[in-house]
């Protein structure tokens, strides 16, 4: 069941345990427990809603930072990725194959709010080769929604 | 004056369905359990196949039979998942739908006096399409109290001397009915000891909650006797690409062929292409729709459990087939009835033959929210029903 709870859940967290448990053809406890597990296991990270900020007033940007570093001694990337994932206004950071080492990304801030956390936090660490900023001008799909999708049922009212 | 239309034809009753389909369509915010196929778009990668075919100029007519590589498809597909081995050169065909390889079937076989055992409640199809082919059809009235199976006793007290055919409709629409391999083998022996084929529609053999589908073609002496209907509608969510296939002994598949040559010419080309990826990569698609049925499935039967609605389980298909016999009207006058005061729309029981009487076809071809909706203004409406 662990697999299917899952993936029920990672499209939409808010179905209750009830819910769950008939979908499931399980107890409400069992889920409950199970819920309880994957999160101790940290299999489960984190329950966040997926807004698309374009529709709402504020004026704000998602900002995806290639940077290269020097791994350290001892430590390879971990360390330097930990000095960037401290701050708060990091929503990711990734080890990435090819041309660069770590994807950071920032969501929702103003441009001016980049600007400094880039030049002023970012690129004064030790170890920061380079960074490219760029910004995120549209989104169609995010975390697996297309944005703005208009759902329609086609299909015709009653069919043998 | 001459007749302007055949006989036969006019003969035949319009679709319980259509009319209760009239009605329907005057209300504009009716929510629907009504439609008899799935929910889901096609798969993207399927799609996209079809997209391809068409850039690439793929826009001729295919071979009658079909294209080979599909064919070629088809029977590993069988062969994986009932090892069932086809030979993709003469026993099978591609069709437009499961509906024409039904039809095929029927014209292929029939000789005028020869008997059609049809089991119901079943897909509205059979009976006219038997008709058509000058068949006489004899209806056996499956019962709830075996689970909508077709049992021995049954079969054999329907079968005569005429008796040429039996259609097996399992998994079934409207009732969720399915036959394990032991009811099968019970089936399989009558139809040898008297010589009778069968047509098995299967187009739901992917969708079954309690073990895999089994099909009566690959019960020890049936290939030779069976003429298996499937297709891409229900199990790949394909409804609109029209595609579907027939397999069985070749002498048959040879003369339902030459019909489908000279009526219809080929499947649709486009189609084609894109049912060869889906069997190819989609096994993942059908595994991921089936536990959504399934988990909407269990949801419906809870809600009728709760309610204290008579239903049996289903373990096949996308529908729920409940009782409303304690309500004192008839399938027709509880729908209505319902759609007018509660603005849902199921199918009434007798659209799928007399025996359906008595009980409705709930689809979960919809979302768990949408059933929800629907499951709540059902209570409503049976609450208000049994304190009246
Ligand atoms: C039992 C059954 N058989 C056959 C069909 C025909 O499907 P298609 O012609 O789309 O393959 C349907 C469609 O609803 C069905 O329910």
């Amino acid at each position: 069941m662990r697999e299917e709870l899952l993936s029920l859940i990672e499209k939409n967290s808010r179905i209750d345990t009830k819910d769950l448990a008939v979908m499931l053809g399980k107890s409400e406890l069992d889920i409950i427990n199970e819920l309880q597990k994957l999160e101790d296991e940290k299999i489960i990270c984190g329950y966040h809603t997926l807004i698309n900020w374009e529709k709402t007033s504020l004026d704000k940007v998602t900002a995806l930072i290639e940077v290269k570093v020097t791994p350290q001694r001892g430590q390879g990337f971990d360390r330097i990725a930990s000095r960037i994932f401290n701050y708060p206004e990091v929503r990711d950071v990734y080890l990435i194959s090819g041309g660069f080492d770590l994807l950071v990304t920032l969501e929702e801030k103003s441009l001016k709010e980049i600007a400094r956390f880039v030049s002023e936090k970012l690129s004064t660490l030790d170890s920061i080769l380079s960074t490219a900023t760029h910004f995120i001008l549209k989104k169609y799909k995010d975390h697996g929604t297309i944005i703005d999708e208009q759902i329609k049922d086609e299909r015709e009212i009653i069919t043998p | 004056m001459k007749n302007l239309l055949s006989e036969k034809v006019v003969g035949i009753k319009p679709s319980g369905i259509r009319k209760f389909f009239d009605i329907v369509s005057e209300m504009k915010d009716a929510i629907s359990l009504g439609v008899g196929e799935p929910d889901f778009d096609t798969a993207w990668h399927i799609r996209d196949e079809g997209i391809y075919a068409l850039e690439k100029g793929k826009t001729f007519y295919t071979s009658n039979a079909g294209l080979k590589e599909l064919r070629q498809e088809i029977c590993n597909y069988i062969n994986r998942t009932q090892e069932v081995a086809y030979d993709p050169i003469s026993e099978v065909i591609v069709t437009v739908g499961g509906s024409e390889g039904i039809d095929l079937c029927f014209r292929a076989m029939i000789n005028s006096g020869d008997e059609v055992i049809i089991p119901q409640p079943s897909y509205v199809s059979y009976e006219p399409c038997a008709i058509l082919s000058g068949a006489t059809p004899v209806i056996i009235n499956l019962k709830p109290e075996n689970s909508f199976k077709l049992t021995p006793e049954e079969l054999k007290k329907a079968i005569t001397k005429n008796t040429k055919l039996l259609v097996l409709p399992f998994p079934n629409n409207p009732t969720g009915a399915i036959m394990e391999k032991e009811d099968l083998k019970e089936i399989a022996d009558i139809c040898i000891e008297n010589d009778i084929y069968v047509l098995a529609d299967e187009i739901y053999g992917e969708l079954t909650y309690k073990g895999k589908h089994v099909s009566i073609a690959s019960i020890d002496g049936m290939k030779d006797r069976t003429i298996l209907i499937n297709g891409f509608s229900k199990a790949y969510a394909m409804t609109g690409w029209r595609l579907g296939y027939a397999c069985g002994p070749k002498d048959i598949i040879r003369q339902m062929t030459k019909i489908h040559q000279f009526a219809i010419m080929c499947a649709p080309t486009t189609s084609q292409y894109a049912a060869i990826e889906a069997l190819k990569n989609g096994d993942d698609d059908i595994k991921m729709m089936r536990e959504a049925y399934n988990q909407r499935r269990r949801f419906l039967i809870n809600a009728f459990n709760d309610m204290h609605i008579d239903c049996f389980e289903p373990f096949g298909a996308f529908y729920v087939f409940p009782c409303i016999k304690e309500f004192g009207m008839t399938s027709e006058e509880f729908a209505t009835k319902f759609l007018t005061e509660e603005r849902v729309a199921v199918v009434p029981g007798n659209a799928f033959g007399e025996s359906g009487e008595g009980f409705v076809r709930i689809s979960y071809a919809y979302s768990v929210d949408s059933l929800k909706i629907a499951m709540e203004r059902f209570k409503n409406f049976i609450t208000k029903l049994r304190n009246s």
